[in-house]
């Protein structure tokens, strides 16, 4: 193939978030317009993975200047190709305009969004083809799996892994080297390693944004692990709903198996390494170990009883490890640069850094990779940009359903596994969901049972029946029913539940009460006692709106914007609200010129 | 190691779990979904228990280790637990007033024990779902279920059906068959073995002939032995008033089911007991009428005119069939009687149609011709080999116990000419072409030797005359084999690499093998096979005939053959003919007599009267026509049965039996395990034991026969037949037993010939193939197989009686190959004619794809349809078994 040398190199981000917003169109908008101009020999598109912004997606990265559109469209690619390509002049309304300081900011670095973070798993997504395993060579890919299997016995492996200090990105928490020295010990002809991919927490994307953007990471990470422990077969374990990751991850394999970095005799080591991807089917306790492996041999995604722990017993009955993709991610740089390095990075007792999906009330929704120990007040205000206009903080909710809830007084917690156990919350795969003071708390909690409620398996009966009590306990709450005891009955079933659920999303399952409970007891109090949701989310404790005969103009405006038609009255006179009509969503009041509707 | 529970040291073993050795020491720890037949699934969490530092762990999946501490009732885990029944009486109907499951409801238990009237977290007002009653057998009521799993795991690690499974999941999550469709669904593959009911803790599933026929504290229980197949099943009858309303599982490890296996018939198929349709009194036949008579004159009549004939004609005119349903003291008398009363060796029975080839086969080769190995020891199997055999069908408990050895990875060679359900599973599957068995065999047999897979060592040592099979096989190269059974010789090779290189090879084989013209030589070829391989005597292996009745092991043991007094002695040699002169005091007949189908064949010639006791050649025999006309011909006929069969209705005089529940004796099954049957019923009317009518009979004929209960006839049994040596009433009640078990201290014996054969070494014999007897033609362009299918039971006298049964297969039926019912414009269900040279039948079309193109399969069980008025009467020369299994027909469809 003859090079050609490009005197530009766009980067369009074809993640999943940007794909949704438009990427995919807009590419083609683009090369019609390059051709159009008889600039394709001198400008190269490229396809990358996720920039971990996705707020501000679609995502343009032009280089070699590097400068960083965002909310790019279709209609904007002839102003870009004439200004940026053609006359060389940066077209500013495209560029990312920081929230505080409504300054214009060019360059990908500068942007606050990632000046704080430390980009390790993350740092080829956006930056390379994903769909080129060249490009993953060219920044240093599979050296570590090389060095490896070249120069490193897997006992050497196993001992730089623990070493590194890495513990499992899933959310367990348990430290990395050490399963892989139990898979190592099992004796056995047949071994696996597997990676879980079943991401399931609601608002989290970070394994699927690894996926897409660097799946050769993962891929090295999974053979230097099987080489570790002294499997030859692995599995994806990728939920189906992630077509795009499941599909680079086949042409990945395929890639590496071309390469022979996937196959026989690796590296010319003897060590025998194949990959197979199993797509799940949508059940969120498939990302439960034993479940997954139930999964992937076929049966019904339940979880059973541990021990026998999966290094001794786990697929087919065969010693297997299973670790996160994330998990995975962070192998080839721990091997590459060595342990020593890598736990400089972190805290005491947890190293490295860490992926969030930063969500909710928050300015720069996207991924961030920052360092362990990092405090919630910097990825919030200094990352996340902090919360919308007028929006107040309330809490965080991290961990996902299976977590809790994190309040203002924590917000300068140095963020690892033990301080967000010590708070009642978890790491949980990194799930971030900032709330501001118009969230209710109990309808968090039973927005998150709703949730673990319908994802139990079925199998165990705290979870089973657990989960589903309290879950109507919760919404007789919400919707004003709750009587004197409640609060007792569901603390009560939540300990019974958290003790003796069989597997972790049943004993995690009651966490969002309790941690809920634990903070604000008083919202549940108000909405039992006093019938008052304090947020006003809660429809039916939401007090109904009042209009003021005195103030009110007759303007119509009111009845106009009510989309339930509970307002009527006559023109230039007054408007009355029906209260059997009203749902309390408060447009109403918004829209009301004179301030004549509030809630009595 | 040492582990504390509650304070108190206790012992226990590595690899038990907190619950295994909790229950050694009776210490007591509620469970629901915990069964030590089933894996563990740690479900209910009611088994939890407190350990160390506060945690909660649960019993069943907890392994002990040393110097563990467990609370099994503090206040923790009371509460704990409190909650778990709390939760799960939230969504379960409180209504135990009329539930079947009241008072053997395990959720009930629990909540009397711990005071819950109801849940703390509401009652259960109005049912989820609907209740599921589709099938004649089981009723499922989702919302009484407690999600526990136990019958989906005994669906799937027992039973091996795979006919149920979780559906939805969360709080919805129920147990349903293949699209939620019931267990009597289109697709389920359910075959109502009842494991699911026999697990369930609460009234989730329940047997439906058994709704509101009594509760389980209004039932009286009694264990006993099925009177269906050779597997021998133990099974408990449960009782209200004289009726037996429901069959349960029993639990015994010396059992062939020690899970509580069983089938549809075993389980269902018992209404023929309290059948109004069942013989009352004794009847004779007067002026072509049958007239209900006494005892007495039924008695004094019967024996006058056997005496008439035995004088006019000599004993030898009169001959008698035994009966594989009866007992082992039945048989034993029913041969005493026609020996020592009559005075004949012409005693046989229905074995003579099954597996009398295995008998003559087997006992050439080995020495014994019964069952070399032990059903149990289908686990310990690396390889079966099926030929002519459907287990899942027919012998369903074995079937599923082969399944879970397959499950676990014990490899499978299937040779069917029909695609069998075990088919499925094989690694190596044969269609051979019926009746080319010994051609496949021997060609199997050439490749160990060719490629030198074969057992030198074992060969040396335990055998003779291998050198004369060596040079016959020369000629059965695989492609020879080939051409003449049609199985690809590729197959072949794979088939005897597999087989060869197993560890531990066991072959299965039933009427596919034995009812051929060549049926011993088929039985010889197969003993070749593993003695080659050095697979007999050991565990695991072995050449397994599975056996059809439910005592036909015992009544050819009992010596019901016209060849063999019990125990297999020949009634040829002297020193035999002596030992029985003695002990019953006659004088022998010292030839053999005849057997079942030579009794016919001579019937109104040589032979004039026939007693018949349980048996029903009219629809078991081949050719009927032959055999209606042989009936006819009689001078005298007496049937035994408990129904009026096609067969007793050409008798003379009819004396009404008491059925396998209504009466104490033992059955023999097919693994030569001697089991215990017990009187549950009263009889109906004044029907007897048939012990005691043959003891009747013969007191009334001169011959004194007094034996007050059945354990004396075993008695006398023991001290003549040297493999029953040890077997007494009494010990039975401890413990089954398998013979040869030669004296009181024996334990029996599981498999035979270890380390020597019964005949000493091991004998080969040649066998070359021979076409069958019948070929196809212009006229009859189509080879028939008759057999038996799973919910049907050998003639339909019992089955066929079974309401339940009979919901679910009412009809006969031909299975044909789609593509010729295309070609013959046959649809499913079609009415068509099945003509052979001997007769003709109509009956209903089953297109698919069990058969081959260019066969058929018919079931024999259904009267008005009977495969047998077409079947081919020729003789193995050897054993006299009939070949069965080849009839050429011609097919029409009926417009």
């Amino acid at each position: 193939m003859k090079d050609i040398i490009y005197r530009s190199h766009i980067l369009i981000c074809t993640g999943t978030g940007c794909t949704s917003s438009g990427a995919k169109k807009m590419r083609i908008a683009l090369e019609d317009e390059l051709a159009e101009r008889n600039l394709n020999k001198e400008v190269k598109i490229i396809e990358t993975g996720c920039h971990g912004f996705c707020e501000k997606g679609p995502i343009v990265v032009v280089y070699p200047e590097g400068v960083f559109y965002c909310e790019v469209k279709s209609e904007d690619i002839p102003e870009l190709v004439e200004e940026h390509l053609l006359k060389g002049r940066i077209v500013e309304r495209l560029l990312f305009k920081e929230p505080v300081t409504e300054e214009n900011i060019p360059s990908y670095h500068d942007i606050q969004f990632y000046k704080k973070q430390e980009r390790i798993v993350l740092s080829n997504c956006g930056k390379i083809d994903p769909e080129n395993i060249d490009e993953y060579i060219a920044l240093g890919g599979y050296e570590a799996v090389g060095k490896a299997l070249s120069s490193m016995s897997q006992k050497d492996v196993i001992a730089e892994v623990k070493n590194s200090g890495l513990r499992g990105r899933g959310g367990g928490g348990f430290p990395t080297g050490l399963k892989w020295q139990f898979a190592h010990e099992a004796v056995s002809n047949k071994k696996y390693v597997i990676c879980n991919a079943d991401e399931g927490d609601p608002g989290a994307f970070m394994d699927r944004s690894l996926l897409e953007g660097d799946p050769h990471r993962v891929i090295e990470g999974m053979i230097i692990a099987g080489y570790a422990i002294g499997a030859d077969e692995g599995y994806l374990y990728v939920r189906a709903e992630y077509p795009l990751a499941i599909k680079r991850l086949e042409k990945a394999i395929s890639q590496a198996e071309d390469y022979g970095l996937l196959g026989d005799d690796l590296f010319s080591s003897g060590y025998n390494f194949k990959l197979h991807i199993k797509k799940g089917a949508g059940a969120f306790v498939c990302g439960e170990e034993t479940a997954l492996m139930a999964s992937i041999e076929g049966k019904r995604g339940m979880p059973r009883p541990r021990p026998p722990y999966p290094a001794n017993s786990g697929l087919w009955g065969k010693p297997t490890n299973i670790n996160n993709v994330e998990t995975y991610g962070n192998i080839p740089y721990i091997i590459k640069n060595g342990a020593e390095e890598y736990s400089k990075i972190g805290t005491e007792n947890s190293k490295g850094t860490k992926v969030f999906a930063l969500t909710g009330k928050i300015n720069n929704t996207g991924l961030v990779e920052v360092p362990m120990g990092t405090t919630l007040r910097e990825v919030i205000y200094d990352i996340g940009g902090g919360l919308g206009e007028g929006m107040k903080y309330k809490a965080v909710q991290t961990g996902g359903p299976s977590g809790g809830c994190i309040t203002s007084e924590h917000l300068d917690l140095p963020i690892d596994y033990d301080s967000l156990l010590g708070v009642g919350a978890m790491m949980g795969s990194g799930g971030m969901v900032v709330m501001d003071d118009g969230t209710c708390m109990v309808d968090v909690a039973r927005f998150f049972l709703n949730f673990t409620q319908s994802e139990s398996c079925g199998k165990c009966t705290p979870c089973r029946e657990g989960t589903k009590r309290m879950l109507e306990i919760l919404e007789r709450i919400c919707e004003g029913e709750g009587e004197d005891g409640d609060i007792a009955l569901l603390e009560d079933l939540a300990h019974h539940i958290k003790d003796t659920a069989l597997c972790g999303l049943g004993q995690t399952a009651p966490n969002p009460v309790l941690s809920t409970l634990k903070y604000f007891r008083h919202e549940y109090e108000a909405h039992i006692f006093d019938h008052k949701c304090p947020a006003g989310v809660c429809k039916d404790l939401a007090s109904a709106y009042l209009i003021d005969k005195e103030t009110c103009v007759g303007c119509s405006i009111c009845a106009k914007a009510c989309p339930v038609d509970a307002i009527t009255g006559t023109p230039k006179e007054s408007y009355q609200i029906d209260d059997d009509i009203c749902i309390s969503c408060g447009v109403c009041a918004s829209k009301c010129p004179v301030s004549a509707i509030s809630q009595g | 190691m040492k582990i504390t529970i509650n304070n108190q040291e206790y012992q226990a073993k590595s690899g038990q779990t907190v619950l295994e050795v909790a229950r050694e020491n009776e210490i007591k720890i509620p469970t629901l979904c915990y069964s030590e037949h089933l894996s563990i699934t740690g479900a209910c969490r009611l088994c939890i228990v407190e350990i160390e530092n506060g945690q909660l762990v649960p019993a069943c999946a907890t392994p002990v280790s040393e110097g563990m501490k467990i609370e099994t009732d503090s206040e923790e885990v009371y509460e704990a637990r409190k909650t778990v029944i709390d939760l799960l009486l939230s969504d379960h109907p409180l209504t135990c007033m009329t539930c079947e499951a009241n008072g053997d409801c395990k959720l009930q238990d629990l909540a009397y024990e711990y005071g819950l009237e109801e849940s703390s977290y509401g009652i259960k007002e109005a049912p989820r779902f609907e209740i599921q009653q589709e099938n004649p057998f089981i009723v499922f009521d989702p919302d009484k279920c407690i999600i526990c799993g136990k019958c989906v795991r005994a669906d799937q690690e027992l039973q091996c059906s795979m006919a149920i499974d979780f559906s939805e999941r969360g709080f919805k999550t129920k147990v349903a068959a293949a699209f939620d469709e019931g267990l009597g669904g289109d697709e389920s593959s359910c075959v109502f073995c009842g494991l699911c009911v026999e697990n369930c803790p609460t009234g989730a599933l329940k047997y439906k002939p058994a709704i509101r026929k009594g509760r389980d504290y209004d039932l009286r229980k009694e264990r006993t032995t099925c009177p269906y197949c050779g597997v021998g099943c133990q099974l408990e009858l449960q009782i209200k008033d004289n009726e037996v309303v429901k069959v349960a599982s029993i639990y015994d490890k010396d059992s062939p089911n020690p899970a509580g296996e069983a089938c549809v018939k075993g389980r269902f198929a018992y209404d023929y007991i309290n059948h109004p349709d069942r013989l009352r009194k004794p009847l004779i036949k007067k002026d072509g009428e049958f007239v209900e008579v006494s005892w007495e004159e039924a008695l004094n009549y019967t024996a006058e005119r056997l005496q008439e004939i035995k004088e006019k004609d000599g004993p030898q005119a009169l001959a008698g069939l035994s009966s594989a349903k009866c007992t082992n003291e039945e048989n034993y008398l029913m041969q005493k009687f026609m020996r020592a009363v009559i005075g004949t060796n012409s005693v046989d029975h229905c074995a003579r149609l099954c597996h009398a080839s295995t008998v003559a086969g087997l006992a050439r080769a080995f020495g014994s011709g019964a069952m070399t190995n032990s059903i149990a020891e289908t686990a310990d199997s690396d390889l079966f080999f099926i030929i002519g055999s459907n287990p899942t069908e027919n012998h369903p408990v074995i079937g599923s116990m082969m399944k879970r050895a397959l499950a676990k990875g014990t490899k499978l060679i299937v040779a069917d000419p029909r695609e069998i359900e075990l088919s499925s599973w094989a690694d190596v599957n044969i269609h051979q072409q019926p009746g080319s068995d010994v051609a496949l065999v021997n060609a199997m047999i050439n490749v160990i030797i060719n490629e030198g897979l074969h057992d030198k060592e074992f060969i040396k040592e335990r055998t003779i005359n291998f050198d004369l099979i060596a040079s016959t096989i020369e000629d059965y190269t695989p492609e020879t084999a080939e051409k003449i059974s049609g199985v690809p010789a590729e197959e072949i090779r794979k088939a005897a690499r597999l087989y060869a290189k197993a560890d531990r090879a066991a072959i299965y084989f039933a009427m596919g093998i034995t009812q051929h013209k060549t049926g011993t030589d088929n039985v010889l070829a197969l003993a070749n096979l593993a003695m080659v391989t050095g697979n007999v005597g050991k565990k695991g292996a072995g050449v397994n005939p599975l056996r059809g009745q439910n005592n036909v092991q015992g009544a050819c043991d009992l010596g019901a053959l016209p060849n063999v007094y019990p125990g297999y002695q020949k009634v040829e040699d002297p020193a035999m003919q002596e030992k029985f002169a003695e002990a019953w005091g006659i004088e022998p007949d010292t030839e053999n007599g005849l057997t079942v189908v030579e009794i016919f064949n001579e019937a109104g010639k040589d032979i004039k009267g026939i007693y018949i006791m349980g048996e029903n050649p009219v629809l078991s025999d081949p050719d009927q026509n032959h055999i209606k006309q042989a009936l006819e011909d009689l001078e005298f006929l007496v049937v035994q049965d408990i129904f009026m069969t096609e067969t007793a209705e050409y008798a003379d005089v009819v004396l009404p039996a008491a059925s396998f529940a209504e009466k104490s004796g033992t059955f023999t099954n097919t693994e030569r395990r001697i089991q215990l049957v017990n009187p549950a019923v009263e009889s109906p009317g004044e029907a007897k034991p048939d012990w005691q009518i043959i003891s009747m009979l013969a007191s009334k004929m001169g011959y004194a026969m007094d034996y007050a209960h059945p354990a004396e006839i075993m008695a006398e049994i023991a001290s003549l037949t040297p493999i029953y040596g040890g077997v007494y009433h009494g010990r039975l009640r401890e413990k089954t037993l398998q013979w040869p078990c030669p004296d009181r201290r024996h334990a029996g014996t599981k498999f035979l010939h270890e380390g020597e054969f019964a005949r000493g070494k091991g004998k080969f014999h040649p066998v070359t193939y021979l076409p069958p007897a019948e070929k196809v033609d212009a006229d009859y362009d189509y080879i028939m197989m008759t057999g038996r299918m799973l919910y049907h039971f050998h003639t339909g006298t019992m089955t066929r009686r079974s309401a339940a049964i009979n919901a679910q297969e009412a009809d006969a039926y031909v299975e044909i190959n789609c593509k010729d019912a295309k070609r013959l414009g046959i649809k499913e269900n079609d009415r068509v004619k099945v003509t052979s040279r001997r007769g003709e039948v109509e009956t209903y079309a089953r297109v698919g794809d069990r058969v081959q193109p260019g066969q058929m399969f018919m079931p024999f069980h259904y009267a008005e349809s009977p495969a047998n008025r077409l079947t081919n009467p020729v003789l193995d020369e050897k054993a006299k078994i009939p070949e069965l299994k080849v009839t050429a027909v011609k097919l029409e469809k009926i417009s």
